[in-house]
């Protein structure tokens, strides 16, 4: 914290493709991700939104090593994470809240052994009454009642499984949560609660997070800055606001015209920009910029060349041909 | 500053279901508190169980079961002749008594006849006695203690071998995955009577110069070549299932939040996969246990089983075999006693299945 700019995750040109075969001898090359590359200072909030499929998951994945990435790299804390030792190291720091929460706890296991696990793999406790105050005092800092501790996953609802899936990412103590899309299976006031939550946590712990998700509302909630993702590229990444109230990508501005508006009499006035065809397989990319085949602005050089990110105000990278 | 709000409603129809409101009260803090009820925890395995004991066949399987079993371990402690005590054969200083050949059920021998006129007590032969004279129940109680702790100790062997093989290939997949299921495969294209038979004539030959002395000799090759069979050919079928099982359970995201947290996969293994099907390996372990006593049977019919004077019940059944024109009971007995253990494991290991594995039920 000594240091305002100084970056605790960075991503740089991650590639993440994976062979699928098609056939007893050929396999093509999904490109999930397709050089990515940004950074998340200590104590920020970085949201990455796009439509299903762009590949906002397996960023989050290949950041934890999940799956091995087929190039580019991770640092932490300036730190290049490569081989077994220091992914290893970096999980105690780096954890992940997945979407899902009935399929991520394990339904044979209790709350105290789910949140325990991680405490049991790292070797983070000497004594058994050490674990178990370190597992009530996480149910506590997740607001569920220390007596459910013995229950099993199936007992509870939803949102109190995505709190026991968030207690488990902070049984570590870890610096930075990964957020694969939290919220998007809870109910509309669930959702509330929790982004609540991840918000004071923040605050009294100092995370960091990578928020993934789908709904923009929620993650310009959330977020100091936020990262368009479009068939495995950031096309647009900026100050939360900024992205907000300016898209300059047009893939930004059309997702954002998409966003569903409280206000019936503004809704009216408001123009929904509603794209034409349908995203390209990422088994079969376009050439240049991935958005060209849909794009109002689309021109020869898009065609030909990708687009670089090119900061247009302070902050604010977009990757266009045409701005 | 609150306005106060008018609840009333509006004047009753008389021909109105509408509820007067005067005549409720709100509860209180204490009462709504009263309310909430704790559901007691429900595990996994309770719910099985009462699954379980509502099924009434597998219920009075279980309790049969547990009859044979108690009656094999304690009848030997109190019963007083042994399986291999060869009664007409005169210890030293008396005189041999033939008449204990071949006694009919509850017949006695002259030796006998004249004990009970001098007002001994004899225990009656119940089944009567073999052309050795052995006492026939006591060798079938015996027997059927061999057969049940083959047909045991041979699915613990499968058991072990068949989900390290199979939780092994499934979790790691791709290319591992393809070659240890081929080699399972080619095991499973073997015709397996043929290879127990021939693997159990190899092993008693080549098996008895090695457990010359050790206690395994007292088991006999016969019993030791059997159990070499079971962890050589029956593995196959409990291997493949615990890999079905594992790949299906491999993509759940609890797995990869276990990696995430930076689990090896010995632990993933143990602490996540084998737990999410343990109900199809006890299954598949209880319905194994008779296939286990059957193939032994049928190898003690052969000849092939386990060593004289050891009695198993499918060499008792060949033993007696001679007798199925003159006393059918002797065949009949050790033959119905693998009829009711086998069928009643099986319904047994049915009922667990349709009570820990209700996604199986047909």
């Amino acid at each position: 914290m000594s240091d305002e700019n100084k970056y605790l995750l960075e991503v740089r040109d991650l590639k993440q493709h994976f062979n699928i075969s098609s056939g007893l001898f050929s396999s093509k090359k999904l490109k999930a991700v397709d050089g990515v590359s940004f950074a998340i200072k200590e104590g920020e909030t970085l949201g990455l939104v796009g439509e299903s499929g762009c590949g906002k998951t397996t960023v989050g994945r290949s950041i934890l090593h999940l799956y091995e990435p087929t190039s580019g790299e991770v640092y932490y804390d300036g730190q290049l994470i490569k081989g077994k030792k220091a992914v290893n190291e970096m999980r105690k720091k780096v954890q992940m809240v997945f979407q899902d929460p009935y399929s991520s706890l394990d339904p044979r296991m209790t709350v105290a052994d789910i949140i325990g696990e991680p405490l049991d793999i790292h070797k983070l406790y000497k004594t058994k009454a050490e674990r178990d105050e370190r597992i009530k005092e996480l149910l506590k800092t997740v607001g569920l009642n220390t007596e459910h501790a013995s229950r099993y996953a199936h007992e509870f609802s939803g949102g109190q499984r995505q709190r026991i899936g968030i207690a488990r990412a902070l049984a570590v103590n870890p610096k930075c949560i990964i957020c694969d899309e939290p919220v998007s299976a809870l109910d509309v006031s669930i959702q509330a609660q929790i982004i609540n939550m991840f918000e004071e946590l923040q605050d009294s712990l100092g995370l960091t997070y990578l928020f993934i998700a789908h709904d923009l509302l929620v993650v310009k909630h959330i977020s100091d800055r936020i990262a368009v993702m479009y068939l495995g590229h950031i096309v647009e990444m900026g100050p939360a606001n900024e992205i907000y109230n300016h898209p300059t990508h047009p893939y930004s501005i059309s997702l954002l015209s998409a966003v569903p508006i409280p206000d019936p009499d503004y809704a009216k006035s408001h123009k929904r920009i509603v794209l034409e065809g349908d995203v390209p397989s990422p088994l079969n990319m376009p050439s240049g910029c991935p958005f060209r085949t849909r794009c109002p602005r689309a021109t020869e050089q898009c065609a030909q060349e990708l687009p670089p990110l090119k900061e247009i105000a302070p902050d604010h990278f977009c990757a266009c041909w045409n701005l | 500053m609150s306005k106060k709000v008018d609840t009333s409603l509006p004047a009753k129809n008389p021909l109105s279901f509408q509820l007067d409101l005067s005549k409720w009260e709100k509860a209180s803090t204490t009462e709504k508190e009263q309310q909430i009820v704790e559901r007691e925890s429900v595990t996994f395995f309770r719910d099985g169980m009462r699954r379980l004991w509502k099924n009434k066949v597998a219920i009075t399987c279980a309790f049969l079961l547990i009859v044979i079993i108690l009656a094999v371990i304690i009848i030997p402690m109190v019963y007083p002749y042994s399986y291999d005590q060869q009664l007409s054969v005169a210890k030293r200083g008396q005189i041999p008594d033939a008449t204990y050949n071949e006694l009919g059920p509850m017949e006695y021998s002259k030796t006998e006849l004249k004990k009970i006129e001098n007002g001994e007590k004899v225990f009656p032969h119940i089944l009567g006695t073999d052309s050795l004279g052995r006492d026939y129940f006591i060798r079938v109680v015996y027997g059927t203690r061999i057969s049940l702790s083959v047909g045991l100790f041979a699915s613990i062997i499968v058991l072990i071998i068949g989900t390290l093989y199979g939780s092994i290939s499934g979790y790691f997949g791709g290319k591992v995955d393809l070659i240890m299921m081929r080699f399972v495969d080619i095991i499973y294209s073997l015709p397996d009577m043929l290879m127990v038979v021939l693997f159990s004539v190899v092993f008693n030959r080549t098996l008895e110069p090695l457990i010359e002395g050790t206690f395994l000799s007292k088991l006999g090759t016969g019993m030791i070549s059997i159990f070499i069979v079971f962890a050589l050919l029956y593995w196959v079928s409990m291997a493949r299932l615990i890999r079905g099982q594992i790949l299906t359970i491999k993509q759940q995201e609890f797995i990869l939040t276990a990696k995430a947290l930076g689990a090896k996969p010995a632990r993933i293994i143990r602490k996540h996969l084998l737990p999410n099907c343990i109900s199809v390996i006890v299954i598949s372990t209880a319905l194994q246990i008779p296939n286990a006593i059957f193939t032994e049977s049928f190898l003690s019919f052969l000849g092939l089983g386990v060593s004289i004077p050891m009695p198993s019940l499918g060499s008792l059944a060949n033993d007696n075999l001679s007798y199925i024109y003159s006393d059918v009971y002797r065949l009949m007995v050790p033959a119905l006693t693998i009829c009711v253990i086998v069928l009643s494991l099986n319904l047994f290991g049915d009922g667990l299945r349709d009570a820990f594995d209700p996604k199986q039920k047909k």
